[in-house]
């Protein structure tokens, strides 16, 4: 017997005995060592930030996380204000795109006709795929014009005496750049509910409707089965929308501040690196950024792990992609 | 059973109805209100870039303030150069740890891999532009467009590793154990029937990668930086689409703002054609597998 063949693990079984193995061999090391590039590449990534980051973690400590004061000028630097802007932009984002998300991934999975599932599926990649700058770009000239004159006042008249929306009204702030987050991270939340929505065997919709139940109870049978997957699905969106650089700096105002009214400008941890880093006076400035950057990172890391492992449980569950 | 309960029970199910056509509805809404800032940004978009489009757009420099015409011809190469350094990076990467992963590895390290893959897609684009800005920018001591294309190559390998892994995955052994048998050695077989099978979804994953890749403004901004000038050497800043049109659209010039719209119009557009490509490709072959 020379092929040894197992399906059930996967193709390394294959052996084969031949006269020269060792171009075998070279091919098959050269693919490791660029595997392990990509191993590397990532320790790599977290040892700069950790390196670099370190002047500002000596001086500062943990005070760098708690300390709200951003002055280049007295060298003095926390973050605080900028993970303020993140958290509560980045939560806003959530909450508008969670149930238009789940909308929508029930439409696709569960409603739509196949000729406009593709096409929907589609214009959905490509909401995806447009660039945050253009987002940015459009928020400014469009859709904070639209936010000034048209949304804010309107919320300020019904809702003014909440401590939420008082305040000036700028068009820019951390609810636009909420809003545009929130479309931003529609697709993906979408893309990933649909795959476990369309995970759930059909026989379990099929009993459902055998006791009588309407489509929607049907449906909502499947939601509560997919539940884990959907939330792997909402904390990856959180991730991208912590991340999301560009279109959020054109759009929140960029002022460090910690206010109560989502209506006024904040600041953001990527939006004060993508600001400061290339002008940043001295190497303390740069530091400071880069630990801005290393929390950042380690936040998005921790969000990504999460959401993957909740992913990656659902979809073993029922076994489909 | 008694009236009562059926009178009950018609109340109560014609309230589920109600609920339902609501939900159901609901939905139909959700996926329309999705819809409409992407056609309201695509025709905007296209509206305004259409009308500042013109031919000096593509062949002129930069003119500054207050000078008619002008162009962005040197943030178009810009990003061709940069998309170019990025691909000799991340291209050659993706495909062979994919291969390693898909062709070799134990469970554990694909998915070991697998995990890693999924880390660097996560990771906020300008926290590579801050590692790249580490290990090539502060040693060279000046922004560059080798800068600027490592950190696109760095983003664009985890894209092509993992489309590199599922169109190998999608092969069937058959075609492998025929190659073998036919006592064809494994590395040839990897590459000249699987890879060669496996070709077309791979381009895809790779214009995928690229598209996202020309768009990406964040890890440039400190990296390749920006350049109003012609600039095609690698140790130089260097100028790009994106980059440029972020400078423009935060500026306070009219002008300005035309030239950008006109620049986000070629982005959109070309997002917009590398997605229709890569559906009609895959169509093709999942209407061919079929």
């Amino acid at each position: 017997m020379i092929l040894k063949f197992n399906k059930s693990k996967s193709n390394q079984d294959i052996e084969l005995k031949v006269k020269s193995r060792l171009p075998d061999i070279i091919f098959k090391n050269v693919t490791l060592i660029f595997a392990f590039i990509i191993i590397f590449l990532v320790l790599w990534i977290i040892y700069e930030l950790y390196k670099d980051a370190e002047p500002s973690r000596d001086r500062f400590g943990w005070s760098f996380i708690f300390n709200e004061e951003w002055e280049p000028l007295k060298e003095k630097y926390g973050a605080l204000t900028f993970i303020y802007g993140t958290v509560v932009s980045s939560i806003i984002a959530l909450l508008i795109s969670l149930p238009v998300s789940l909308g929508v991934a029930i439409f696709l999975s569960e409603i739509a006709h196949r000729y406009i599932k593709t096409t929907f599926s589609f214009l959905i990649e490509i909401l995806a795929a447009i660039p945050s700058i253009i987002y940015g770009f459009w928020g400014i000239f469009v859709f904070a014009t639209f936010m000034r004159n048209t949304v804010q006042p309107f919320l300020q008249s019904t809702l003014g005496f909440l401590p939420f929306f008082k305040g000036t009204n700028y068009g820019y702030g951390m609810l636009t750049a909420g809003i545009i987050l929130a479309i931003m991270i529609t697709p993906i939340i979408t893309a990933i509910s649909r795959d476990m929505l369309k995970a759930i065997p059909q026989s379990q919709r099929e009993a459902a409707y055998a006791l009588g139940a309407t489509r929607w109870e049907a449906i909502k049978m499947a939601l509560l089965n997919a539940k884990s997957g959907i939330l792997g699905a909402v904390v990856l969106g959180l991730g991208r929308a912590i991340g999301e650089t560009m279109a959020v700096t054109m759009v929140i105002g960029n002022r460090a501040q910690i206010k109560a009214s989502i209506l006024e400008p904040a600041y953001t941890m990527a939006s004060v690196i993508a600001n400061e880093f290339a002008e940043a006076s001295g190497s303390l400035h740069i530091s400071a950024l880069i630990e801005v950057g290393l929390i950042l990172f380690i936040v998005t890391f921790v969000i990504n792990s999460f959401a993957r492992l909740l992913i990656f449980s659902a979809t073993r569950k029922y076994d489909v992609k | 059973m008694e009236l009562n309960s059926i009178t009950y029970s018609k109340a109560k199910l014609r309230r589920r109805k109600f609920v339902n056509a609501l939900m159901l509805s609901l939905c139909v809404v959700s996926a329309l209100i999705t819809i409409i800032p992407l056609i309201y940004i695509f025709f905007y978009t296209t509206g305004a870039g259409l009308s500042s489009l013109n031919l000096d757009f593509f062949t002129e420099l930069p003119k500054p303030v207050g000078e008619e015409g002008g162009g962005m011809a040197n943030a178009i190469v810009g990003t061709l150069i940069l998309i170019g350094i990025g691909s000799v990076i991340g291209i050659p990467i993706g495909i062979m740890s994919g291969i390693y992963v898909a062709e070799y590895s134990k469970q554990l390290f694909a998915n070991i891999i697998k995990f890693l893959t999924d880390v660097l897609t996560g990771i906020p684009s300008i926290i590579i532009g801050i590692f790249v800005y580490g290990i090539i920018v502060l040693p060279m001591k000046k922004f560059s467009a080798l800068a600027g294309g490592v950190a696109l190559g760095i983003l664009m390998i985890p894209t092509i590793t993992r489309i590199t892994e599922e169109m190998f995955k999608l092969v069937p052994m058959s075609l492998r154990e025929a190659s073998l048998a036919l006592g064809v050695s494994r590395w040839r077989t990897t590459v000249s029937i699987v890879l060669r099978t496996a070709l077309s979804g791979i381009i895809t994953g790779i214009l995928l990668a690229i598209a996202r890749a020309a768009g990406e403004t964040a890890p440039l901004l400190f990296t390749a930086f920006g350049n109003s000038f012609w600039s095609s050497s690698l140790d130089e800043p260097i100028s790009s689409i994106p980059v440029q049109i972020f400078n423009y659209a935060i500026s306070p010039y009219e002008e300005w703002h035309n030239k950008a719209w006109a620049g986000a119009f070629i982005l959109i557009s070309l997002v917009f054609v590398i997605n229709l490509i890569v559906r009609i490709i895959t169509r093709q072959k999942y209407e061919n597998t079929v």
